[in-house]
């Protein structure tokens, strides 16, 4: 690129030129109009002429600033624009440089030099924009070398300078705690003056600086609270009232000060804004002082009443800080919180519902949820979804505490998952499971609703519900014995839809069948010692039921195969549920469930059903379903063969192969009924590590044992043969065959099996064995906690409204809730505040302690002359102070608590007195006095932080608020 | 503290950044393209706060701008939303003092004059306005009065250096 040009200065192009060639481009040329634009600058931005260099540093910014061109490249040049002479290229080049420059810049370090001349240069401003400049890039190093140079400027004669100057030691600040030193004193003696600039501006940075340690700045509060008494600035007043927040929980004393100027402002204003701060004050740091309270809840109301939204928005925020010490305030307007929950505004609706759940309680959860819920049934997906959130993550509080009728609560969860935009399958997934596991008396119900989830085979179509289907399968299987009808269990586990489910939730729709399957199985081995002599009745039915089963059966074992895996008879795929009518007759089934008893020939039903449905599953390309699937046809073979010629064994070995399978249905049914519990999130820790057991071991050793072995990834293992599937059923009954002498190890290996492959709802091992020594047994009085005996008759609510009147309850006692042990939760880690906020606060505490030093003594300067009662007080407290100043002096901790207190109780009734004599005005004398004590009093402040400057050894003095405030 | 000050045409075009607190040129194009998302789709009925990502962030619709500004938690809205009011009518005096037309034909067409005129003046009136994120000076004719100010210092900067003698020393160096 050939340097530039005369004509290139001569006609360059400036920046209104390229905003409006910008404009004029229509959207697909813009980006080869700005490439060549810049082109154009990366040439005159070489130029000697720094008129030339400016103009094209100043289209960069722009582009910069809105099209994100990269202009990283220019920073050198930025640097050259600001050391120019003139004032335009100066602002350019300022500009340019505040815009992209950043700590890793860099060429950053070279412009130290140009900002410490700009900050000492004659025009302001030019030291404007250095302080702009500095306020914005100020790095570590930076802020160090011109530190001295801000401390100059805080106390330059021009206001304009002057602010900008205390603006910018927020950065010093931040960068380079050591510039506290320095500046401090400056800045504290910038709020007592009466420019408003200065003091708004110093009031900002003390706003930020409290945000990050409050603690520090406690001994300012007089000065603060004198501004907020006098101030009549708004944004001064809401910057202070910000400051307050911080520090009123430190310092519980404060409040009562603070209070009333606060509701004097709240009345007497008529900025919302200084309102709302007020509020907002109030009702986070303010909680116990009723009449504030009272106060501010009736300004929310006047702010809900107001039609704009912004007002009502705020409102509701108000109400919801307070909700939780003051529920009255949301119960007061809630006909307000309701309405809004039908706002246009997104935002609102969200504050309502927030406030509505806030509301619910045992007494009307109830009517709250049922209401909710049909709400959510006519509002938009996401705020639908924002609601069955709500309600869920209410309800589970503290271990479903505020729920006394299981009963209802989970056929809720029901109707929430029939909600079409629900989406929160999972939610709702570890809550049905997780009541099962807690609550023994709503299993019955539980499994209710579970069997209508999973009949209804639209729900098998919403992939978010997926989630919440294999709970409800899970809990099918596990309290199958409050099922009353299996068989329908069953048929629903089994129904052609679940191939829609993803492969990790049909295995658990599997493991839920066999252990029904199970579950049958051992009744009917139970009740049959009483019907031996109906078998032969039935069998003879059940024999041409059956042939025509096999017949059928045969056709279709292919059938079922997910994705079209055997096309050719895909077209018979889903009639499978015929050869379940025709195999039970229609009306067997109704009876059986009548009569609670499951005959002989609805097993071999479920046999052939389970046998026909996952025969195809054993070539299933996905090995969990796979391997399921082959365990569990082999579990069929082998208990297949007892009941396929029930004439022959019945008149030859029945007694052999009898005992055989129901041993091992037995053993199965043994397994599958042991109790699961919750588990604490914390037994694994408990479990102490064998000696043996070297954890952290390096294992790279068996990189070369294994390596030739990969472990597929699941879905990528297939095993793709079409005929692998029948093989394999042969082979696994072959070998079962072979092995019924030893079926004990073959049964329980395969169930181990599961255990392991099936982790998601199973527990350790261990769990199984010593259940009680990390989970109380449901139902067990002495150790499960139920909190809510007392409320037990008390009821729902009836009223639509919420309110939560109260009315005899007919309702049945709340079932006990299994709680595992509190304090399961991990022990919260106290934020540490980071380094530099300790060298910062630690600064700070340097010179304020200094300060307060001075202030403990001087503060019996003003008391002396007004009386001598006072002065004697004074100095006794004074006495007190040095004295526990002596002891604590080891530590300069200053927050002594004790000392604090002493020495303010003594200060107190001088102030109460002086207060007195403020609010009633009567006396003039009072109030000079207390001017001329005030004057004083900053006086000797002075006084003491000179002081406090020279290293001596003053002792550390506990930070103190002077007496005129406390 | 105010983090960023965004200002945004009904479009989705943007016409103003400010950034407060360090964000990288990525973050700095992501909070405008998924923030404009957010606010040029909300009605005009709604309230002018958006909580996204943990900012509050206040906005408010001028003729066909949005000027929005990203703030802390704890900050007030209603403060930041009087902020934003005091920085248009500061650019309403300013441009309606420059271009000598009526100021509300000035605010309604904000747009135009960002893209044609003195770009750079919003940049240094909200640099009066705030520093490091705080509100700094609360008198509009303060402000007013401090870029007039800056402004003939670089009228006369420019003279000077468009002057002939300028252009001829130049030429000939």
């Amino acid at each position: 690129m050939a340097s530039p040009s005369l004509m290139d200065t001569l006609f360059q192009r400036g920046l209104d030129d390229i905003i409006k060639g910008v404009r004029h481009q229509q959207s697909s040329t813009e980006s080869i109009f700005i490439s060549r634009v810049i082109e154009e600058i990366r040439r005159e931005i070489k130029s000697t002429d720094l008129q030339t260099k400016s103009t094209a540093l100043q289209k960069l910014t722009y582009l910069n600033s809105i099209h994100f061109i990269d202009m990283s490249w220019a920073s050198f040049h930025a640097i050259e624009c600001i050391s120019s002479p003139t004032f335009s290229h100066k602002k350019i080049g300022y500009l340019a440089i505040s815009q992209s420059f950043s700590e890793s810049t860099p060429v950053i370090l070279l412009i130290s030099n140009q900002i410490r001349k700009d900050l000492k240069s004659g025009n302001e401003f030019e030291v404007s924009l250095a302080l702009d400049c500095l306020s914005r890039i100020g790095t570590v190093d930076l802020c160090r070398d011109l530190a001295s140079e801000v401390f100059i400027l805080m106390s330059s004669s021009k206001v304009f300078i002057r602010k900008k100057a205390i603006g910018v030691v927020l950065r010093l600040f931040e960068k380079y705690p050591d510039a506290v030193r320095v500046c401090f004193k400056k800045l504290v003696e910038s709020l007592e003056g009466s420019d408003s600039p200065i003091v708004s501006a110093v009031v900002g940075v003390f706003c930020e600086l409290s945000a990050k340690d409050p603690r520090s700045y406690l001994p300012l509060a007089p000065e603060f609270y004198r501004i907020l008494v006098d101030s009549k600035n708004n944004w001064v007043l809401i910057k202070v009232l910000k400051i307050f927040v911080k520090l009123a929980p430190l310092e519980p004393r404060l409040a009562k000060r603070l209070v009333e100027p606060i509701c004097d402002h709240m009345r007497k204003t008529g900025a919302k804004s200084l309102v709302f701060e007020c509020i907002r004050t109030v009702v986070t740091s303010f909680t116990e002082y009723e009449s504030a309270m009272k106060l501010a809840a009736a300004k929310i109301r006047e702010f809900l009443m107001e039609d704009d939204p912004n007002l009502k928005y705020l409102g509701l925020h108000a109400i919801s800080i307070m909700a939780p010490k003051h529920l009255w305030a949301v119960l007061e307007n809630k006909d307000v919180v309701i309405q809004s929950l039908s706002d246009e505004d997104p935002n609102i609706k969200l504050e309502s519902l927030r406030l509505v759940m806030a509301m619910a309680s045992e007494s009307n959860l109830m009517e709250t949820c049922r209401v909710l819920v049909n709400y959510a049934l006519k509002s938009d997906p996401d705020f639908c979804n924002e609601i069955l959130g709500s309600i869920l993550s209410t309800c589970c509080q503290n271990v479903y505490e505020v729920i006394i009728d299981f009963d209802w609560y989970v056929s809720l969860l029901g109707e929430m998952s029939r909600i079409p935009n629900c989406k929160k399958g999972e939610e709702i997934e570890n809550q049905l499971i997780d009541i099962g596991m807690r609550v023994k008396d709503v299993r019955p119900e539980l499994v209710r609703i579970a069997r209508d989830l999973l009949i209804d085979p639209a729900l098998l179509g919403n992939p978010f519900l997926h989630r919440l289907l294999s709970a409800a399968a899970w809990v099918c299987g596990e309290y199958v014995e409050f099922s009353r009808n299996p068989v329908e269990l069953m048929e629903a586990l089994l129904q052609p839809r679940t191939s829609l489910l993803p492969s990790s939730i049909r295995t658990v729709y599997m493991q839920s069948a066999f252990k029904i399957l199970i579950f049958c199985i051992h009744s009917y081995f139970l009740q049959k010692e009483d019907m031996t002599s109906e078998v032969s009745d039935l069998a003879s039915k059940r024999q041409c039921s059956e042939s025509s089963d096999l017949a059928t059966g045969k056709a279709l074992v292919q059938s079922d195969q997910d994705e079209g895996f055997n096309p050719r008879e895909s077209n018979q795929s889903y009639e499978y549920p015929s050869v379940v009518d025709t195999g039970d007759g229609q009306s067997s089934t109704p009876t059986f469930m009548e009569k609670k008893s499951l005959m002989h020939e609805s097993i071999v039903n479920l046999l052939n059903l389970m046998e026909l449905v996952l025969s195809p599953l054993s070539g299933s390309l996905d090995v969990e379903i796979q391997e399921r699937a082959c365990n569990v046809l082999g579990f069929i073979e082998l208990v297949q063969q007892e009941f396929s010629n029930p004439l022959i064994r019945k008149e030859a070995n029945l007694d052999r192969e009898e005992v055989i399978a129901s041993r091992v249905v037995e053993w199965v049914h043994d397994v599958f009924t042991e109790e699961l519990g919750p588990v604490s999130v914390t037994a694994q820790d408990r479990v102490p590590i064998p000696d043996e057991l070297v954890l952290k071991e390096n294992l790279t050793d068996l990189e070369a044992i294994c390596g030739g072995v990969e472990l597929p990834a699941p879905g990528s293992f297939s095993l793709t043969s079409p005929y692998y599937g029948e093989s394999a059923v042969f082979s696994v009954s072959n070998l079962q065959a072979e092995e019924d002498s030893e079926p004990s190890t073959e049964s329980t290996s395969l169930l181990t099996e599961h255990r392991k492959r099936h982790e998601l709802y199973y527990l350790p091992s261990e769990k199984n064995i010593i259940p009680a020594n990390d989970y109380p047994p449901a139902n067990d009085p002495s150790s499960s906690i139920n909190t809510n005996d007392a409320t037990e008759d008390l009821v729902k609510l009836a009223d639509q409204s919420l309110v939560s009147k109260r009315k005899p309850n007919h309702a049945k006692p709340r079932p006990v809730v299994v709680k595992l042990e509190e304090g399961e939760a991990a022990p919260v880690v106290s934020k540490k505040p980071e380094l530099k906020d300790d060298l910062l606060s630690g600064a700070i505490h340097d010179i304020l302690l200094g300060n307060e030093a001075k202030a403990a003594s001087s503060q019996s300067n003003p008391s002396d002359k007004s009386s001598s009662k006072r002065k004697g007080k004074a100095k006794h407290v004074d006495l007190l102070d040095s004295k526990e100043n002596l002891a604590v002096g080891e530590q300069p901790n200053h927050e002594n608590p004790s000392s604090r207190r002493s020495k303010h109780r003594g200060d107190g009734k001088q102030k109460s007195k002086k207060s007195k004599g403020k609010k009633n005005g009567d006396g003039r004398e009072d109030d000079g006095e207390k001017e001329s004590q005030k004057i004083r009093d900053h006086h000797g402040r002075h006084k003491s932080r000179q002081r406090a400057d020279a290293p001596i050894n003053v002792v550390p003095q506990t930070p103190d608020i002077p007496d005129y405030l406390l | 503290m105010i983090q960023f000050v965004l200002l945004i045409s009904r479009q989705g075009k943007v016409r103003l950044t400010k950034w407060y607190s360090p964000y990288t040129q990525k973050e700095r194009s992501k909070v405008i393209r998924e923030l404009s998302g957010v606010i040029l789709t909300r009605g005009p009925k709604l309230c002018n706060f958006v909580e996204w990502r943990g900012h509050k962030v206040v906005y408010k619709r001028y003729a066909s701008l949005y000027f929005c500004m990203g703030i802390d938690q704890e900050d007030n809205e209603l403060e930041v939303l009087e902020i934003i009011h005091h920085y248009v009518e500061i650019l309403d005096r300013y441009f309606g003092s420059v271009s000598e037309l009526r100021p509300w034909f000035i605010v309604c067409e904000l747009d135009l004059i960002f893209n044609f005129h003195k770009y750079n003046a919003a940049y240094y009136a909200l640099d009066e306005l705030l520093i490091a994120g705080e509100l700094q000076e609360s008198s509009k004719k303060t402000v007013a009065r401090l870029i007039a100010a800056q402004d003939s210092l670089v009228e006369a900067a420019k003279e000077q250096a468009s002057s002939l003698s300028n252009i001829i020393s130049q030429a000939t160096k």
